[in-house]
C-alpha cells in the first residue's frame, strides 16, 4: 500500500479546486447547456492551426531557446509596446511559458522566500492561492465586494500590507467577476505600492477582452514598469487555451532569474505552438478584434437579461464571464449551481471557490454560442420563477 | 454613406443572422427596442439593408435540378456609358443572380443559374453572346459549392469543451 505520508505535507494540505468537483458533477449528465467554460468557445483561427502544421511539415521539432524563439520574443516586444505601450526587451525581459500559469508558477517561485507574503484579491482564479502556497510563501486574502464592483480599493490595500509582504497579485479584467480597473484606480494602488516598495504581479490574460475601456497595463502606470511583473498569454484573446502558451515580462533583474528556474524545470515551451504564436501575433489581430466583438454582444445580452430575470448582475468592464448575485434566492452558490445543474441542466460555476467573497454569486461564462445562451437564459428564467423569491 | 458604431454592429450581427429576435438585437446592442426597430428601418429605407437572405445547401435537396455558372464576358465599353449600359442589359435577365466588373482578363463576371446545363447553355448562345458589346464568353459550370459567401457547407461544428472549467 501507498503510504499518504510519501507526498509532501504542503501538497498533501491543499484543497482541491471547486471548480474540479463541479466539474465531475456536470460531467455525468447528458444534455447540460453550459456556461461554465472559462475558455473562449472559437476554434483558434485557421491561419494559426496552419501555421503550427507548416511548423511539423518543415520539422521543427526540436528545442527552441529556453527564453522562446527569439523572432517571437521579438513580435511579443513589439505586441507590448504597440498595445499597451510598454518596453520590453526581447533579449532579456520576455520568456515564453507554458501559459500564464507556468508563468504565474516561476513568477512567484522567482521571487518569493519562505513566509514571504503575497496579497491575492478575492474573488479570483483559482490557482493563485496554491501557487503562492506551492512556492514556499503565504496568500494574505483581500475580500472585494460588489458594493465596489469588485475593484480592490486603496485602503482594502494599505490595511492588508505586513512588513512580510512582497508583492500583490492582480487581475484584470478578472476571473470569475470580469472587472477591470481603470487607469485612475491602478494609479491609486500604485501609489501605495510604490509607498511600500512592494511588487505587482498583473495577471493581463484578459487584457484583449476590454470591452468599454480602454485597457491600462499595471506596469505602463508611471514608476510601475521597475516593480512590476506581466503576466500574459495567448489563452483567452487568442483562443489558444489547449496549445499552452503564454509568456512573462518583468524587470531585467528579475526576469533573468526567472528564466534560470524556467530553464531547469521546463527547458522551454513547445516549438510548434510557438511558431503558431508568432502567427497569431503577426496576422491574428483582426480575429482578436472580431472575438472581442461577439463577447461584447453576448455581453450585454446576459447582462440585461439577467437582471431582467431578477439575477442582480453588474455590468463586467471584460473578460466572458458574468458574475451575478443570487442572495435573494436564499441559497448558498453551491445549492444554487447544484439544483439549477440538476433540475434544469444548467452549468453554472458557484461563486465560493473563487474565495469567500464569492459566496452569494454564480460565474456565469458567455464564450458560448448566442442558440446556447439563449436556451441557458430561457432554462434560468424558468428556474428563478420557481425559486426567486 | 456614413454609418453610427450602433448601426454597423447591427448590420453585422444580423449579416450573419437575419432570423435572430428584435428583442434579443435589442440586448446586444445596447439599445432600446423601439429604436431598434428604427435603425432597422432607416438601414432598410437607405437600401444599405438589401433584403434578408437565407443560405440553403441545394446540392442536398434530392429533388432539386439546378445548376450554376460562371461566365466570363468581354465587352467593348461604350462611349459615354462605358460599361454600366451593357452590365444593365445583362443583369436584367432573370437567369442572371450577380454581374461584376473585373480588372484582368476579361471585363464582367456573370453567375448564372438554370434548371439545366442546357437551359444555361442556350441563355449564353442565344442571349448573351448576341448582345451587340459583347466580343467573347467563357463558360464554367460550378460542380460542387464547398464554401458560400462565407458559410462552409457540410460543416457542423461541435463544442469539443469539457463542461467545466477554470
Ligand atoms: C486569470 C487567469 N489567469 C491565468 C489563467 C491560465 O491561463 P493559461 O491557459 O495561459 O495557462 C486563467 C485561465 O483560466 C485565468 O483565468
Amino acid at each position: 500500500m501507498i503510504k499518504t505520508s510519501y507526498v509532501s505535507r504542503t501538497i498533501a494540505e491543499l484543497k482541491p479546486s471547486g471548480i474540479r468537483r463541479f466539474f465531475d458533477l456536470a460531467a455525468n449528465l447528458e444534455g447540460v447547456v453550459s456556461l461554465g467554460v472559462g475558455e473562449p468557445d472559437f476554434v483558434t483561427s485557421w491561419a494559426v492551426r496552419e501555421a503550427a502544421i507548416n511548423s511539423l511539415e518543415e520539422g521543427f521539432t526540436s528545442y527552441t531557446a529556453n527564453a522562446g524563439l527569439y523572432e517571437l520574443r521579438a513580435e511579443i516586444s513589439r505586441y507590448m509596446e504597440k498595445q499597451f505601450h510598454v518596453p520590453y526587451s526581447p533579449e532579456d525581459q520576455i520568456i515564453v511559458t507554458v501559459g500564464a500559469s507556468q508563468a504565474l508558477d516561476i513568477t512567484l517561485r522567482t521571487i518569493l522566500n519562505p513566509g514571504e507574503e503575497v496579497i491575492v484579491v478575492e474573488p479570483c482564479f483559482v490557482a493563485y492561492a496554491p501557487l503562492v502556497t506551492m512556492a514556499g510563501g503565504i496568500p494574505v486574502t483581500v475580500q472585494t465586494s460588489k458594493a465596489d464592483d469588485f475593484k480592490l480599493t486603496p485602503e482594502q490595500l494599505e490595511a492588508a500590507i505586513t512588513p512580510k509582504t512582497k508583492a500583490v497579485l492582480i487581475c484584470s479584467p478578472n476571473n470569475p467577476t470580469g472587472t477591470q480597473l481603470g487607469q485612475e484606480e491602478l494609479v491609486m494602488l500604485a501609489d501605495i505600492v510604490k509607498k511600500h516598495d512592494l511588487l505587482v504581479i498583473s495577471d493581463e490574460i484578459y487584457a484583449e477582452l476590454a470591452y468599454d475601456e480602454q485597457f491600462t497595463s499595471f506596469a505602463a502606470i508611471d514608476g510601475m514598469l521597475e516593480r512590476t511583473i506581466v503576466i500574459n498569454g495567448f489563452s483567452k484573446g487568442f483562443a489558444m487555451t489547449g496549445w499552452r502558451l503564454g509568456f512573462v515580462c518583468a524587470p531585467k533583474e528579475i526576469s533573468e532569474a526567472m528564466l534560470k528556474l524556467h530553464q531547469y524545470a521546463m527547458m522551454c515551451a513547445p516549438t510548434m505552438a510557438q511558431h503558431a504564436a508568432l502567427e497569431a501575433l503577426k496576422h491574428g489581430m483582426q480575429d482578436v478584434e472580431d472575438m472581442r466583438r461577439s463577447y461584447r454582444r453576448r455581453r450585454n445580452y446576459i447582462v440585461k437579461s439577467f437582471n431582467e430575470m431578477g439575477l442582480d448582475c453588474h455590468n463586467p468592464g471584460g473578460a466572458f464571464y458574468a458574475f451575478p448575485s443570487i442572495e435573494k434566492t436564499g441559497m448558498t452558490s453551491m445549492e444554487f449551481a447544484e439544483k439549477l445543474l440538476t433540475e434544469e441542466l444548467v452549468a453554472v460555476v458557484p461563486g465560493d471557490v473563487f474565495g469567500k467573497s464569492g459566496e452569494g454569486h454564480i460565474r456565469c461564462s458567455y464564450a458560448s454560442s448566442m442558440e446556447q445562451l439563449q436556451e441557458a437564459l430561457k432554462r434560468m428564467e424558468r428556474f428563478m420563477n420557481n425559486h426567486g423569491k | 454613406m456614413h454609418l453610427n458604431e450602433e448601426e454597423l454592429e447591427v448590420l453585422r450581427i444580423i449579416e450573419n443572422n437575419s432570423r435572430i429576435d428584435l428583442k434579443d438585437l435589442a440586448k446586444m446592442t445596447d439599445l432600446a427596442e423601439a429604436d431598434m426597430e428604427i435603425t432597422l428601418k432607416k438601414l432598410e429605407d437607405m437600401r444599405v439593408i438589401v433584403r434578408y437572405l437565407t443560405v440553403i445547401n441545394w446540392a442536398k435537396v434530392d429533388e432539386y435540378h439546378g445548376v450554376t455558372a460562371m461566365i466570363d464576358v468581354k465587352v467593348t465599353p461604350k462611349r459615354g456609358v462605358g460599361f454600366d449600359d451593357v452590365a444593365k442589359r445583362i443583369y436584367k435577365f432573370k437567369e442572371v443572380q450577380s454581374v461584376y466588373l473585373m480588372s484582368g482578363a476579361y471585363d464582367l463576371s456573370v453567375i448564372v443559374e438554370g434548371r439545366s446545363m442546357n437551359e444555361v447553355a442556350s441563355f449564353v448562345s442565344e442571349k448573351l453572346s448576341t448582345l451587340d458589346s459583347v466580343i467573347s464568353t467563357t463558360t464554367h459550370f460550378i460542380m460542387k459549392k464547398y464554401k458560400h459567401d462565407g458559410t462552409i457547407f457540410d460543416q457542423t461544428e461541435e463544442d469539443k469543451r469539457i463542461v467545466v472549467s477554470p
